[in-house]
């Protein structure tokens, strides 16, 4: 299962945590604020159409004067063209800078993802890393256009009613103050409740994106196995606890909703009893009770939405929460020396290289320990050993995507910790053991691997990786789109591209890690022939599983227990070493 | 194009804008599927609609109950309580304290019940998006992409969710208080009410504008939200590679144009929305002026009482409340209705392989757990046209282990996944045991047929989990045994919790060779009447493989096996070898037979023993 969320600290203060939101709120800052001041306006215009309405009623009606009610009339359309003129501009003022919010937010967050380290995306679920991008700021988005804005106005509104409340009359006004205690207290019970269970959704909703990606991806095992129904019943009972936490959430929604009802209503309620009493008595004239009675009953949706406000607002604090827990992510250093000057053909060379991942429990053995070893200058090494004995990691350390633990690497005897890593990758070309492709063109695919390189390098890398003659075959040559969103290639073809992507910039260094697996024997060979003429002029780790790639290699590596065993002709090991010699034949399994 | 088994068929994508439905994101639905899909989804929960909207009518009667009572207090209760009669006002006391009472229960209510429904809706849908592409080929997914799948049950399914949410009442909301006011106007004054009514007219116009304009931005919106989902997910599954060639920046870039193109439509709509808001406003504000001269007018000549304009004029202003309100459903229900649509192509799209309707059981076996396969006068084409296995005839006895070799494009694989039926063939049949693969259902074919692929995934859950998806009741020790049979053991109790360990992101840990391990385990636990391992050795190394060829040779012995295989060592133990070129098979026979023969076999097997140990 994905990684587990860290549960919200009690102490969390929502305030606090949308605050975080600020360097990306200021640069539209001006329209948020003009837009608020907008809305403002807006509800005090909703506020005046009573009064002018009482002044009609008691005035021109009463008076029977026709010009007054004309004037009345007339003051009361330029009063709602101005409150709609408002509403829209309000909107329109903040339309593109919200959505340029979220997406930079987006952007931010896709950037960091792709410089955190290689540890980071181990533990992480690709699911929840993509909630966080969609869903998430999906929230703060409509955080920022609702929410924030009228948490605000409404509060404005409700003040300056309250204000008017009270001028227009003190008794009735007070009696409508008195929910107003009750409900700040309950609604505070509400938001820290309703915040737990909103980040809960938040996660299933993640574990769930997890799910769906997963299904794609394994679609071939859960077919051949015919799974598909046990991988729904999963995928349900998922959705179903996804369920539980959203009726959980509406249910304390429902809760709060009622009580911001019923107590305002109850307290106009109790003013409308008591006006009616002392309008009676004479001491309040209708058309005040009238008016008053109004503006309570405008009170009444800025008051009941509080609610939904802060169950938006919690449920955004908790997604901008998420998100900073990825932003908040450690970027791996940095530690950019000059080192020109120092370098000299020296090969690559391992001195007591250690290394442990980051988030192994304690007490478990390292995965390297203590590696010492030499690449020289244009020699080609195979590194051979068990299966899981670490080979792979250890050509993920060449090109520091992950960091040795202890010891160190050097190139050309260049301290790697010491350089800066966009330099020591383009020094550095790797093929993977599993070659992913990416959406793009065949040509742009291979040319990844250089910069400034062309058409030329681009037909010799195919040449050497035996790939132009299947490339040429496809619809659109070199230019045909491939990866996810293209042509689905088969695993030897994408493993000759991922070749001729490592090769095309004639790198300084290779790190080939099982090149030849998908091959069959005949590309295969094709394929090592042409690869030995561009291995002559580089120094290259090739990881190898079989005779027929360690052929590629002048010199063969064994590593064993974390440790490089043996390093010698495959002659000279297989005579030698009994492991190397099971490994390489099969035969001879007392040697475990 | 609506059958996704041409999904592999070679795409062209001219530079100017793709015509493709795929890399359009725009799948065919028949009309009024998103229609149908809705309704379907509110079908089974037609009793709890109709109560939620029965408690949402007396709520919002209850909510406007106050008004009136203001009227009914200041024309009667006033006089009659300077008359000394208390009555009236008591009644007004009581009268607004059971409706907001009724009105605070009822807003609990209704908001539990929608949530029910709501929930219960999405629920279904995810399930059905879900269920649905899990039908569907492996071809149709490599063209439609787990990005876009994840946007369908994600980002999609929260439109929905919005709508059902706040839609709900809202529409109700809104439909009610529009009539119920409307009512109320016209009972209090027969010409203010007509101002009310005739006002609609402009308002529906205005409508009608809104929803033709917003919901083709969102139908972009959602296209475009799918894009950059599909992007992020592609760069943090290949996270390495992207590292390891300094693809950051380059993705920045890419990224931020789908990101921009997404900006872009969000901020359309938003201002669709500023619109439709503005221009609504001026209707209804136009309206309730309107509507106070005319009263006042009225009251001035003596022919409409003060309490009843009081009211009206109460009144007219609710009226329009829900204006935004219907600009919020609106905006949710364009928004659902495109993420609908996406979603109704999807489920569309016709699986590859149907299931049966009459199915058919395979004949009970005594004796070795092999079966008898027969490919009779099979052809295989993509509809475009493409013929990739011209009509053949094969059979392959009960237990025996055929190796089919020959370059890439050779259709090898087209014939695994024939016999596992992730295909059908276009002609002809194929046989198990003298049954047809399409009349058995997907628990007895895949008891009969398993494949194991070079790919081997792995899915979140420990390495036992894993391992079980071959057969998810069996016991740990029977997992443990497919695990020791093919040499995993070693390494699963190597890690740090053993079985129990959780193989995390695709198993970011667990090497290629150990994934495929496990995927082998996973077949032995299966233990299925035929085997098909398509290159599912490639990344073993020497001991690895023989320990799969050992568990072939003792747990799987008697087993039908269709072994595809770059190694020859693989091939070498078969009973019988196919070497197949152009999607033909043109030769056959025995290993021992075909290498002293000068065919292709025995080209092959000279270059294999060349690459050998030296």
């Amino acid at each position: 299962m994905p990684e587990k969320p860290i549960p919200p600290r009690p102490d969390r203060s929502t305030v606090r945590v949308l605050l975080r939101l600020r360097p990306y709120v200021r640069p539209v800052r001006g329209r948020l604020v003009t837009a608020a001041v907008v809305a403002v306006v807006a509800s005090c215009l909703s506020l005046v159409i009573p009064i002018v309405l009482k002044w009609l009623v008691d005035g021109p009606v009463t008076d029977r004067d026709p010009g007054g009610v004309w004037l009345g009339a007339l003051y009361l359309l330029l009063l709602g063209i101005a409150e709609a003129v408002l509403f829209g501009f309000r909107r329109w003022l903040v339309a593109r800078p919200l959505s340029s919010v979220e997406a930079r937010m987006r952007a931010d967050l896709y950037g960091r993802l792709q410089r955190l380290p290689i540890a980071f995306h181990d533990r992480w679920a690709s699911g929840q890393l993509l909630s966080r991008g969609t869903t998430d700021l999906m929230l703060v988005r409509m955080f920022l256009a609702f929410p924030l804005t009228f948490l605000l106005v409404n509060g404005v509104t409700i003040l300056a009613g309250y204000v008017l409340l009270l001028s227009q009359d003190r008794t009735l006004g007070l009696v409508l103050l008195t929910p107003v205690l009750p409900l700040v207290v309950l609604s505070n019970l509400f938001e820290r409740r309703y915040g737990v269970v909103a980040r809960r959704a938040q996660d299933q909703v993640g574990d769930l994106t997890t799910v769906v990606e997963e299904s794609v991806l394994g679609i071939r095992i859960v077919k051949g196995f015919g799974r598909h129904r046990s991988q729904a019943k999963a995928f349900r009972e998922l959705s179903g606890r996804l369920r539980g936490t959203e009726l959980a959430k509406a249910r304390l929604l429902a809760m709060i909703w009622a009580v911001i009802t019923a107590l305002p209503e109850l307290a106009i309620g109790a003013a409308l009893v008591l006006g009616t009493v002392r309008v009676a008595d004479g001491n309040l004239s209708a058309g005040t009770l009238v008016a008053f009675l109004s503006t309570a009953l405008a009170l009444r949706w800025p008051v009941e939405s509080i609610g939904f406000l802060l169950a938006m607002s919690q449920e955004a604090a908790t997604a901008t929460e998420r998100y900073f827990e990825v932003m908040d992510a450690e970027e791996e250093p940095d530690t950019a020396e000059d080192t020109h000057g120092r370098r000299h053909p020296d090969g690559v060379r391992f001195e007591g290289v250690t290394f442990r991942y980051p988030d192994a429990p304690e007490g478990t053995p390292p995965v390297l320990d203590g590696v010492d070893l030499h690449v020289r200058p244009g020699e080609t090494l195979a590194l051979v050993g068990g299966t899981g004995s670490g080979k792979t990691t250890l050509t993920a350390l060449v090109s520091r995507l992950h960091e040795a633990t202890a010891g160190r690497i050097l190139l050309d005897g260049e301290d790697i910790a010491l350089m800066e890593r966009d330099k020591l990758r383009s020094l550095v070309s790797m093929a993977f053991e599993e070659p992913t492709l990416f959406s793009a063109s065949v040509g742009e695919n291979v040319l990844m691997g250089a910069e400034g390189a062309g058409e030329p390098e681009l037909r010799r890398a195919l040449g050497v990786a035996q790939a132009d003659g299947f490339v040429d075959r496809l619809p659109e040559g070199t230019a045909t789109q491939v990866g996810e969103q293209g042509l689905s290639l088969s695993g030897g073809q994408r493993q000759r591209l991922a070749l001729a992507r490592a090769v095309v910039g004639k790198p300084r260094f290779l790190v080939l890690d099982d090149p030849l697996s998908a091959l069959d024997v005949h590309t295969e060979a094709r394929v090592e022939a042409a690869l030995r003429e561009v291995l002559r002029e580089t120094t290259a780790l090739v990881v190898a599983h079989r005779p027929s790639t360690v052929m590629l290699a002048d010199r063969v590596a064994l590593l064993s227990r974390g440790r490089i065993a043996a390093v010698g002709t495959h002659q000279e090991l297989l005579r030698s070493n009994a492991e190397y010699a099971w490994l390489m034949s099969g035969e001879g399994d007392e040697a475990r | 194009m609506t059958d996704t088994t041409l999904a592999k068929a070679p795409r062209r994508k001219p530079p100017s804008g793709p015509a493709d439905p795929f890399d359009r994101d725009d799948l065919p639905a028949p009309p009024g599927a998103t229609g149908a899909l809705l309704r379907s989804l509110l079908a089974p929960h037609r009793a709890r609609v109709v109560i939620a909207a029965l408690i949402l009518l007396v709520r919002e009667a209850a909510l406007q109950a106050g008004p009136l009572l203001v009227a009914y207090a200041i024309d009667r209760g006033v006089p009659a309580f300077r008359a000394g009669d208390h009555g009236p006002v008591v009644a007004v006391a009581v009268g607004y304290l059971l409706c907001a009472v009724l009105s605070s229960v009822l807003q609990y209510a209704f908001v539990r019940g929608a949530a029910r429904i709501n929930q219960d809706a999405l629920l279904d849908l995810r399930g059905r998006i879900f269920r649905h592409s899990q039908l569907l080929s492996v071809d149709f997914h490599e063209r439609y992409t787990s990005g876009r799948l994840i946007s369908r049950s994600t980002t999609d399914v929260e439109s929905l969710r919005e709508l059902l949410s706040e839609g709900l009442q809202e529409l109700i909301g809104v439909v009610l208080s529009f009539v119920s006011i409307s009512l109320v106007l016209l009972w209090l004054d027969r010409g203010i009410g007509a101002v009310a009514v005739a006002s609609f007219l402009p308002l529906h116009l205005l409508v009608r504008l809104y929803r033709r304009r917003a919901g083709r931005v969102y139908a972009e919106r959602s296209t475009a939200i799918a894009a950059v989902i599909v992007k992020f997910a592609e760069t943090m599954n290949g996270i390495r590679p992207v590292r390891a060639f300094r693809r950051e920046r380059a993705n920045d870039t890419e990224f931020a144009a789908l990101n921009h193109r997404h900006e872009r439509s969000n901020g359309d709509a938003l201002l669709e929305m500023a619109r439709y808001v503005t221009g609504s406003r001026l209707v209804a504000n136009t309206a309730v002026a309107g509507m106070c001269l005319w009263g006042a007018y009225r009251v001035a000549a003596g022919a409409l009482e003060l309490g009843v304009l009081a009211a009206a004029v109460l009144y007219m202003r609710r009226l329009y409340d829900p204006i935004d309100r219907l600009g919020m459903f609106l905006n949710s229900y364009e928004s659902a209705a495109a993420s609908l649509g996406k979603i109704a192509g999807l489920l569309a799209q016709e699986p590859g392989v149907p299931e049966t309707t009459a199915p058919r059981e395979l004949p009970h076996r005594t004796g070795a757990p092999g079966r008898e396969v027969v490919f009779d006068s099979v052809g295989f084409a993509y509809r475009t046209g493409g013929e990739v296995l011209p009509r053949f005839d094969l059979t392959i006895p009960a237990g025996q282990t055929v190796a089919v070799v020959g370059a890439t494009g050779a259709g090898k694989s087209t014939l695994a996944k024939l016999l596992a039926r992730f295909y059908d063939p276009t002609e002809g049949h194929i046989r198990l045991d003298g049954v047809d693969l399409c009349d058995l259902t997907t628990p007895d074919l895949r008891r009969g047929i398993v494949m194991v692929t070079q790919e081997a995934f792995l899915f979140s859950g420990t390495v036992a989990e894993n391992i079980a998806i071959g057969r998810p009741d069996a016991t740990r020790e029977e997992v443990e045994r497919a695990a020791k049979a093919i040499g995993a053991h070693e390494f699963i109790t190597g890690l740090p919790d053993g079985y129990d360990t959780d193989v995390r992101k695709r198993g970011g840990r667990i090497s290629a060779g150990q994934r495929q391990l496990v995927a082998f385990a996973r077949a032995l636990l299966a233990d299925p009447a035929v085997l098909i391992l398509d290159e599912a050795t490639s990344s073993l190394d020497v001991p690895g493989e023989r320990a799969v060829q050992r568990a072939m040779d003792t747990v799987l012995a008697g087993r039908t096996a269709v072994v595809i295989a770059h190694r020859l060592s693989t091939v070498e133990v078969a009973d019988r070898v196919l070497v197949m070129e152009s999607g033909r098979i043109v030769e056959d026979g025995p290993p021992s037979v075909l290498v002293k023969g000068d065919g292709h076999y025995a080209g092959l097997h000279q270059a294999w023993r060349d690459s050998l140990v030296g």
